[in-house]
């Protein structure tokens, strides 16, 4: 039994003589380890999270009695900046899995020290972003329906990146303590289909949400 | 023809890397081996079962004459309330999880499921919300429905409870979602050899479709339930109607959510019932494979009908047509299965066990409750039912008599292979009497009073309404179901200890879960078991050539070991959740809540999950 993160041999039930029957035995594998199929439902389970969120936000665009609006306080440049930030961190992460792959370990780790380092940033300027629109702006959490479906839906993405920061570091720290090894791509494919869905969520909020503004 | 006895037994010592299991409360604790997480699901929901019905009694006495004064208006609102979050989701839905635990890995032929360690979390959350939802009794329970409208569960409107009931909420949530994810993996991933897709029993392909409904429908009630927390705690604008707030958001996503619950409610029992319908009938399931695509089209369905609970809220000609031809579509595969049934049992060798009287029973109580269904998903009729008494007979006779009668004739079937022992027969049939004419003496009648204009959520009502006499039979018929419940109680606990020894296979059955022993040990089965049919006990006990074989060679099993882990990780999660309530509370009676004890609850709660995650991630499994 396979279980959590380091399934260092998943679960192989599937190679078990047939007994003689053989035409009564198919093959059922469908070819997922057990942790990628549970991150794909998970992932799924997650469409369904955003895509409330996300829906919120919109059944009240526009409906706001008070308080400054979306075009007030946006700066496309400098969310720009933050999303490339985010988008690059996906590109690091695809490199530190193939690297895992390919057994090139150190490699790996730095790719995902990169990646962490990458969503750092991105977290960082949404702090930024946030304490700028509250102080400097005058949109606080309670203002209108839009400073709270925005903050409360950029915020749980941020939350969502943070997590993923602490999981990559997590994956680099049993890389370093000789727990994964290589060969062993895995735990590090997971948590980037994870880190890869984050950064899909915001470039749909960074789409529509502040594009569409303008 | 082969028997049960002639089931290969190894004699021959196997490889077993089955850790030594702890004793006592710490092997509870400690528990990932799906039978034990099975048993304390079971007893916890029979627990909140018993729970549920008494705040249904209490209430039911209050309404059985008018002008009652047992109880005040606030307290009867917090008992409806808690009486339905009780019975769905402490309930009905843990017994479901139980009826999960034990067969999904059993029927499909596995030692455990995909996650064990998971498992037992899903097991803690739903331990950890159920506490902190009945917490709310001991600071004013909430009282606004459990579909929970706003704008009443805005603070302008409710007290804590309302704290405790969206916290307690999202703790189960996150149970189900979890549980969600690790079953759908361990249908898919860990079917025994030769087990394909179509050979998974009925039983197990409705569980399986149940969860996909909980991964799925439980985040848009996380969303809603997340923004009445931000609402409630730090002053967010979402359903505040002064704001500009539109009280029907938070309908949309209870309902996106609350639609396929009821499905998550139903269809263990449709599974129940196809299972023992055809053991009792000595014949296969009528139309097997079109029973399962039923199933899954309910589900698919199901989360395209939810606005049909909102038919009142003024959303439109154009949804209201969509969302009503929508919810009569369902009817089309629950009628396939309701035919299927009949078809099983028509011609069949039956025997009328107490499990067998309950499956046959559910079908027309179903039936009963599936038509009123039907026609409330006609618009013009729901404009004028709508929250009258005739809804609610409406959905108890779908969730008692479809959900509950269902689990019941599954707890009779199944009990064995929980505790090895056959229940009382005697005092199941007596249970069975009582618990079937009170359900009707208490529902059946109810369809009349809302047609005469009696509205839900009223806690009493004037003499001259004249609902006194129906009213009073009700109560009855309430009286009649509690005291079927005691029976069933009692047999449950006697049957325990001074039961039948029931053997591998008590019933002649014809899935996995029965080739094992009763209980099964922890590793469930001595080999793997290669699957040759739909039916493969059945066919390895009477057809020639498709026996069962033992391998040749004994198996090496590897068996999780016991963890705290689980606990741990469920622990700093409650231990949030706590602080947060704390920040609610006001100590000294100062003018402002002392909200930092509850922050610094919750900083140290935040930095423990994931320090209790990866000490989970680094112990050996």
């Amino acid at each position: 039994m396979a279980d959590a993160a380091l399934p260092h041999d998943h679960h192989d039930a599937h190679g078990h003589d047939d007994h003689g029957h053989g035409h009564l035995v198919e093959n059922n594998f469908l070819g997922l380890p057990n942790l990628k199929l549970a991150m794909w439902a998970f992932l799924g389970s997650e469409c369904m999270f955003f895509g409330s969120l996300i829906a919120v936000y919109f059944f009240y665009h526009g409906l706001s009695i008070d308080g400054p609006l979306p075009a007030d306080v946006f700066s496309v440049t400098v969310t720009s900046i933050s999303t490339f930030v985010l988008l690059a961190s996906s590109f690091t992460m695809a490199m530190a899995v193939d690297n895992m792959k390919t057994g090139k370990v150190q490699a790996a780790k730095l790719f995902l020290l990169s990646t962490a380092f990458l969503g750092l940033i991105f977290v960082g300027f949404q702090v930024y972003e946030f304490q700028h629109f509250w102080l400097d702006k005058g949109l606080a959490l309670q203002t209108s329906l839009f400073a709270s479906s925005f903050y409360v839906m950029t915020g749980t993405h941020g939350t969502h990146v943070t997590v993923g920061i602490i999981w990559l570091l997590m994956v680099w720290s049993f890389i370093h303590r000789g727990k994964i090894k290589a060969g062993n791509y895995l735990p590090v494919e997971v948590a980037g289909l994870y880190w890869h869905f984050v950064d899909i969520v915001w470039i749909i909020i960074f789409t529509f949400v502040y594009l569409l503004e303008f | 023809m082969a028997s049960i006895a002639d089931l290969p037994q190894s004699e021959a010592p196997i490889q077993h890397m089955v850790r030594p299991a702890k004793v006592g409360i710490t092997s509870w604790l400690t528990t990932v081996d799906h039978k034990k997480i099975a048993i304390m699901y079971g007893v916890a929901a029979t627990f909140y079962f018993l729970l549920g019905g008494l705040e249904a009694l209490i209430f039911r006495a209050q309404l059985s004459v008018s002008n009652a004064g047992l109880i005040s208006g606030e307290t009867y609102n917090a008992l409806v309330t808690m009486h339905a979050t009780t019975m769905v989701f402490m309930a009905v839905m843990p017994m479901a999880a139980s009826l999960s635990n034990l067969l999904i890995p059993l029927m499909i032929g596995a030692r455990d499921v995909a996650f064990p360690r998971l498992n037992a979390f899903s097991l803690w959350m739903f331990i950890a919300g159920s506490l902190v939802l009945n917490a709310s009794f001991l600071f004013g329970a909430p009282s606004a429905g459990w579909f929970g409208y706003a704008p009443l569960t805005g603070n302008d409107y409710s007290g804590i409870g309302v704290d405790f009931w969206a916290l307690g909420l999202v703790l189960l949530a996150t149970s189900s979602m979890s549980a969600g994810v690790n079953f759908v993996v361990t249908v898919f991933n860990l079917r025994a050899p030769g087990m394909t897709l179509m050979r998974v029993p009925v039983m197990v392909w409705m569980l399986t479709v149940i969860q996909f409904l909980l991964a799925f429908s439980f985040p848009p009630v996380a969303v809603g339930l997340i923004l009445l927390i931000f609402d409630r705690f730090f002053g967010t604008t979402f359903y505040l109607v002064s704001m500009g707030g539109d009280p029907q958001l938070w309908q949309h996503l209870f309902w996106l959510f609350g639609h396929p619950e009821v499905y998550v409610l139903i269809l263990p029992s449709m599974g129940v019932v196809s299972e023992v319908l055809p053991v009792f009938s000595r014949k296969p399931l009528f139309g097997q494979t079109f029973v399962i695509f039923s199933g899954i089209f309910i589900g698919f369905v199901g989360f395209g009908v939810w606005a049909h609970h909102m038919f009142t809220g003024g959303m439109g000609p154009l949804a209201d047509s969509a969302f009503s031809i929508a919810t009569m579509i369902i009817a089309i595969p629950t009628g396939v299965k309701i035919f299927n049934w009949l078809g099983t049992i028509w011609g069949g060798k039956i025997r009328f066990t107490v499990a067998m009287m309950f499956a046959t029973s559910f079908i027309p109580l179903f039936t009963i409750g599936g038509l009123s269904g039907v026609m409330l998903a006609s618009p013009p009729l729901d404009l004028q039912v709508h929250d009258s008494y005739f809804v609610v007979a409406h959905f108890h006779y779908v969730l008692v008599g479809g959900a509950i009668i269902g689990l019941f004739s599954g707890m009779y079937y199944w009990y064995p292979k929980f505790t090895g022992r056959l229940m009382s027969e005697r005092l199941g049939k007596i249970h069975f009497w009582l618990f079937v004419i009170g359900l009707n003496l208490t529902f059946f009648p109810q369809h009349f009073l809302g047609n005469w204009g009696m509205p839900r959520r009223i806690y009493t009502y004037p003499p001259d309404a004249g609902w006194d006499a129906v009213n009073m039979l009700c109560t009855i018929g309430a009286l009649i179901m509690a005291a079927g419940t005691g029976v069933l109680i009692y047999n449950m606990v006697i049957s325990a200890v001074r039961g039948e020894k029931a053997g591998r296979d008590p019933w002649d059955a014809s899935t996995l879960e029965w080739l094992t022993a009763s209980p099964p040990a922890p590793h469930n089965f001595d080999f793997t078991p290669v699957v040759l049919s739909e039916r493969p006990l059945w066919d390895h006990k009477h057809t020639p050539g498709m026996q069962i074989e033992e391998p040749t060679q004994p198996e090496v099993i590897h068996m999780p070991a016991p963890s705290w882990k689980p606990l741990w990780v469920s622990l700093a999660v409650v231990g949030f959740v706590l602080g947060l309530l704390l920040t609610r509370f006001n100590f000294y009676g100062d003018a402002n809540p002392d909200v930092w004890v509850g922050y610094g609850i919750m900083i140290f709660s935040g930095l423990m999950i994931p320090v209790t995650i990866y000490r989970w991630i680094d112990e050996p499994c």
